[in-house]
């Protein structure tokens, strides 16, 4: 289904990457813009729905870009890297980019990723909604409820606000940084195992495969993603 | 300063963890003591053995005088034994302990009978109880037999009770340090039937004379002996136990004993006497030689006292000045000693009368410090005087220039006879008498007082050219006139004498400031090396070397003088030994003293660093490394020179390890810049491939054409990496050293030119190549790869339509080859970081500088040419490079 009502903002330096993104994606029905410095980027940047965003540019780093941005924009990126370690994704993702790929990567993933980022743009001016439904799991956020095949699954408070947090950024990458923060507060950076800890037990509670979870996956060492679509 | 203090001894605990530390690694020592020959130390010894034997312990009969008795021989039978080793020494083949044998084999128990045994010359030792220490130094157990009149502190002891005088000495700390003594005992009366049997083997030397010794009265007070010093050592176990445990219980008050020694050979005894009473008081003891004069070197046996307390476990020292009971209360009082020990003087010297003896004023200013004084015994066998003093030539010079002096003094006063009295001629003979004091030694300007008396009154005292005098006043007259001379001169030569050890301590501290400046401002072991023989060699007077190891510890690197040539194997096995050992050998030392240079090491924190070696140049050279004080100056020396070897050899492992840990950082950089630049063309390839497949019939023919160049041109690309990457890797093993042709260059742009086609088709080409261009000598394979890749870079970096120009012109003996651009530039920072492989890192990517630039690097250095990167005319970027003509 073409969907012409968004464009999408390709920042890469190599052209042969441009140059196979460009036709996937109007194809795919989105408005193409290319820029190949981070200069040109943010002049573009106003424009764009999306944002595809290589790290390595010749004129500002990818990170730079990120931080040129303002901050409500920053949702919008998504980051394309052949930057294997994970810290970078890490801090990319700390900087408030909303998604990240590792080159090579697959189009049909790259496009999942776009149409996930353009259904939370959608639903952005709206009251979020307080209820969920997940295949067999519905969340109550507003009544603390979680229920799986209609059976009501006991969660502490912490796994709760753990659940809630990962939920309202259904399908985008969370750190554990950022859960550190938001769950147990600023002042415990650094305390990785707490998250492991909860998400495992989460797991135990509301998967009904801990080992090949549907909904919480595993980011290797960058963090967790909700997954609202069981694949 | 008596130290009352009951609490444990700091010092006392830490020698405690000093010797179990020590216990740990070396060897255990058994001794088994016996009072006499014959009472059954060796047969004791081998039973034992058979014991240990059975147990199945690793044990060697290292060397087991049988004195053929059947009875001990047949102990022996079925125990592995060691060979001894034959020495040959002046025409006779003497059979010795093969040391180095049982080095190699290292059973776990080693039997040496007959501790107190003297090596032939050419042993690595002088005696067999420094063979056994080395065994226990290497870890080896240890046992053997001793007889107690061979302890070096009893020496005198069995001389006086039995009237033999045993030469063959053991120090007693080899006792004292064994961890078990087993005492072997037979009552006197079975030991004089077993001597009558013919069972006890006698050394056919005449100080034993059979019978005499083996007296019943002998015997008992030996066993005495043997029994005491064994009670002793139990006596010395508790202590131990105590000290350890801390028990508590009073402890010995900190004895701290001072004993004064001289040339004469009753001082010996002196030394043995202070080491028993410090033995008693659980005390340290020192030694003192006091040298009255302030010239030359202590005598040869005033040595030789100071190394026998030095091997009887005392410091030594040696102070100048003429004030001997002075010098050794400041020197007690200094060294905090509670007891001094000085010899009973045996004449009277003429100032005696007036100030006393020495003996005397020590006591008088000793105050708190109790003195023993002690009748030096024995002097009636051997002169007052040492016979081996050093041959010291009659001071004739000294004398004459005395007789010039006061011949100077009488003329002046035939010049002043006239108009002066004779009191004033007495002032001019005074200043001539403080002349030579100061100039010439003691002994002579004492003469010189006398002679000016006599020429005094023959030349001016009516009347004149008599010895005659014609008033008696002129006798009182010549008495004060020599008392103030004689007063004068003494205190001219003693100011004088205080002023040349005053010179002496200031010349020492300066040589080792000059050596600790130098070694502070050198780097480097060579020249370190170089600084230290520099000093040792002109402080010291002797030829130095210095031999460092090799990292698998065998002293290799050799640092002789010029005009020296290699060390022979003899000396190299000494330094090796020494290095090992980390202990000194070699002339003046009880370690192969046979050699004729000094070995020292030089040791370091972790392990001894080298070894530093030093042959004196002339006897004097050689009688001043005795002296303690030099010993100590040179001891110094060493251990600066080893902290300046140890310093600079910690710097290296740093500097090594930064180097390490760059390398580290460039490998990593490596990794990401080969993942950027495989991954980007993978990328491009797979993303192409799949659009084309999502895309399907739907696409327009255009679009699908340019997603199939993508594939083909990002393969290449790809395939250039590969390449780029095989070559660097084999330029920098050195497996492909560029092959050198004459080529012409033409054929080489026009190759890479055809292969980067696709590249370049929206830039144009400009070839500026003239064309008498001669061929140019190069690889062309490894250049192509240096062009296609700046071509590469220029095309990639340049937007479409940007000119390129390729140059090329031959001058000064070097062909300029030249890549230019009238594109953005090049990025800003130093051009030639572009060069440095992976600088780019994980940051700031550029692609493709990474590799491409420094493969180019690479190949051009290989050449002998340089690559430079600038900004063009034009504002855009600009390659050259520059290839030799002419190898």
């Amino acid at each position: 289904m073409p969907d012409t009502t968004h464009t999408i903002l390709i920042v890469d330096d190599e052209p042969a990457i441009r140059r196979f993104l460009a036709p996937f994606l109007e194809a795919e029905g989105y408005g193409v813009i290319e820029a190949a410095t981070g200069r040109d980027a943010l002049a573009a940047s106003q424009d764009a729905d999306v944002i595809l965003l290589d790290l390595g540019l010749p004129d500002l780093d990818g990170e730079a870009v990120l931080q040129a941005l303002p901050p409500w924009n920053r949702a919008r990126v998504i980051v394309l890297s052949v930057r294997g370690r994970e810290q970078d994704k890490v801090r990319a993702l700390d900087l408030g980019a909303s998604d990240y790929l590792t080159k090579p990567f697959g189009l049909a993933e790259l496009a999942a990723r776009i149409r996930a980022l353009l259904r939370r743009e959608g639903t952005a001016g709206q009251e979020p909604p307080s209820q969920y439904v997940f295949g067999d799991l519905a969340i109550d956020l507003a009544g603390h409820g979680v229920r799986r095949d209609g059976v009501e699954v006991h969660l502490t408070p912490t796994e709760f606000k753990l659940l809630a947090f990962l939920v309202r950024h259904a399908d985008k990458v969370v750190t554990h940084g950022q859960l550190l923060k938001e769950v147990w507060g600023r002042h415990s950076q650094g305390q990785e195992h707490y998250v492991r800890i909860h998400i495992h037990k989460l797991r135990q509670k509301i998967e009904p495969d801990p080992a090949r979870p549907r909904h919480l996956h595993t980011e290797t060492g960058v963090g967790y993603r909700f997954v609202t679509m069981a694949s | 300063m008596r130290d009352t203090d009951k609490r444990p001894d700091p010092d006392a605990l830490l020698d405690m963890v000093r010797r179990e530390e020590e216990q740990k690694h070396r060897g255990q020592l058994r001794i088994f003591l016996g009072m006499a020959p014959g009472v059954g130390k060796t047969y004791a010894m081998l039973e034992a053995a058979r014991l240990k034997m059975a147990d199945g312990e690793n044990l060697l009969a290292g060397i087991v005088e049988t004195h053929g008795r059947q009875d001990t021989e047949a102990l022996l039978y079925n125990m592995p034994a060691l060979p001894r080793q034959r020495i040959e020494y002046k025409g006779h083949i003497l059979e010795e302990f093969d040391l180095n044998a049982v080095l190699l084999k290292r059973p776990a128990l080693v039997l040496v009978d007959e501790l107190a045994h003297t090596n032939a010359p050419g042993c690595r030792h002088p005696k067999r109880w420094q063979d056994v220490e080395e065994l226990l130094e290497n870890g080896l157990d240890v046992w053997t037999t001793l007889n107690v009149q061979h302890l070096e502190s009893l020496n005198d002891i069995v001389a006086q009770i039995t009237g033999v005088r045993v030469r063959e000495t053991v120090p007693d700390a080899v006792l004292e340090r064994a961890n078990s003594v087993i005492l072997v005992d037979l009552p006197p009366e079975d030991l004089r039937q077993r001597l009558t049997e013919g069972k006890v083997y006698l050394p056919r030397q005449a100080e034993w004379a059979g019978e005499n010794f083996f007296r019943q009265g002998n015997l008992n007070a030996l066993r005495e002996l043997a029994l005491r010093q064994t009670a002793s050592r139990v006596n010395t176990e508790v202590l131990v136990y105590r000290k350890g445990h801390a028990i508590e219980t009073t402890w010995p008050t900190a004895e701290r004993i001072l004993v004064c020694v001289g040339p004469s050979p009753s001082s010996a005894t002196l030394v043995r006497a202070a080491k028993r009473l410090a033995d008693g008081l659980q005390a340290s003891w020192q030694a003192l030689y006091i040298q009255q004069q302030a010239e030359g070197a202590p005598t040869a046996r005033a040595l030789s006292n100071l190394h026998l307390a030095q091997e009887l476990g005392a410091q030594t020292h040696v102070l100048t000045g003429p004030d001997v009971a002075r010098l050794i209360v400041e020197f007690a009082r200094q060294h905090n000693v509670t007891r001094i020990v000085i010899g009973k003087p045996l004449g009277r010297s003429f100032f005696d009368i007036f100030r006393g003896s020495p003996v005397d004023r020590l006591v008088r200013e000793s105050g708190e410090i109790d003195v023993h004084v002690i009748k030096g015994q024995d002097p009636g066998n051997a002169p007052r005087q040492p016979p081996v003093r050093r041959a010291r030539s009659f001071p004739w010079r000294e004398y004459a220039a005395a007789g010039g002096i006061v011949a100077v003094a009488t003329g002046i006063c035939f010049a002043m006879y006239p108009y002066f009295e004779l009191a004033n001629l007495i002032m001019v003979y005074l200043v001539g008498v403080m002349a030579a004091s100061v100039w010439l030694s003691r002994r002579v300007s004492m003469a010189a007082s006398a002679v000016t008396v006599l020429a005094f009154d023959f030349c001016f005292v009516p009347p004149r050219f008599s010895m005659a005098v014609s008033d008696v006043a002129y006798l009182v007259t010549f008495i004060v006139m020599l008392l103030v001379a004689l007063v004068l001169s003494a205190m001219a030569s003693r100011i004088k004498g205080q002023a040349d050890s005053a010179a002496k301590l200031e010349q020492q501290a300066s040589d080792l400031s000059d050596l600790s400046r130098d070694l502070a401002t050198t780097r480097g072991a060579d020249n370190l090396v170089a600084a230290a023989r520099r000093h040792i060699a002109r402080v010291f007077g002797a030829t130095v070397f210095v031999l460092l190891p090799s990292p698998a510890g065998k002293l290799e690197h050799v640092f002789l003088a010029e005009d020296e040539e290699t060390l022979a194997d003899k000396d190299l096995g000494v330094a090796q030994w020494v290095f090992d050992n980390g202990k000194p050998a070699g002339l003046t030392t009880q370690t192969l003293a046979e050699s004729d240079a000094l070995y020292l090491p030089l040791p370091g924190t972790e392990a001894t660093l080298g070894v530093v070696g030093l042959t004196p140049e002339n006897a004097d050279a050689l009688d001043a490394l005795e002296l303690p004080d030099r010993r100590r100056l040179l001891d110094a020396v060493i251990q600066q020179t080893a902290l300046a070897l140890d310093v600079d050899r910690l710097e290296e492992r740093a500097k090594a390890t930064l180097l390490a840990a760059e390398r580290e950082k460039l490998r990593a950089a490596l990794l990401s810049t080969v993942t950027h630049d495989f991954k980007t063309p993978l990328a491009a390839i797979a993303g192409s491939a799949e659009s084309l497949l999502a895309l399907g019939d739907t696409a327009a023919s255009a679009v699908r054409r340019s997603l199939e160049e993508n594939i083909v041109q990002e393969a290449s690309r790809l395939e250039r990496l590969v390449d780029n990457l095989l070559r660097i890797a084999a330029l920098e093993s050195g497996s492909a050293a560029p092959d050198i042709k004459l080529i012409p260059l033409e054929e080489v742009i026009g190759s890479a030119l055809d292969r980067l086609k696709p590249l370049l088709a929206g830039h144009a080409v400009r070839l500026e190549i003239p064309g008498d261009l001669p061929p140019i000598p190069m690889d062309e394979v490894l250049m192509e790869q240096v062009l296609l890749n700046l071509i590469e870079n220029a095309a990639k970096h340049t937007p479409p339509g940007t000119e390129i120009v390729l140059s090329a012109a031959v001058g000064d003996g070097v062909a300029r080859i030249g890549i230019s651009d009238n594109g953005p530039g090049l990025p800003s920072g130093d051009p030639e970081k572009l060069f440095e492989r992976f600088q780019r890192g994980d940051r700031t990517t550029t692609a493709g500088y990474g590799l491409g630039l420094a493969i180019c690097r690479a190949v051009v250095k290989a050449h002998g040419g340089t690559i430079t990167a600038g900004p063009t005319a034009r504002a855009g970027a600009s390659f050259v490079i520059t290839l030799p003509l002419y190898a």
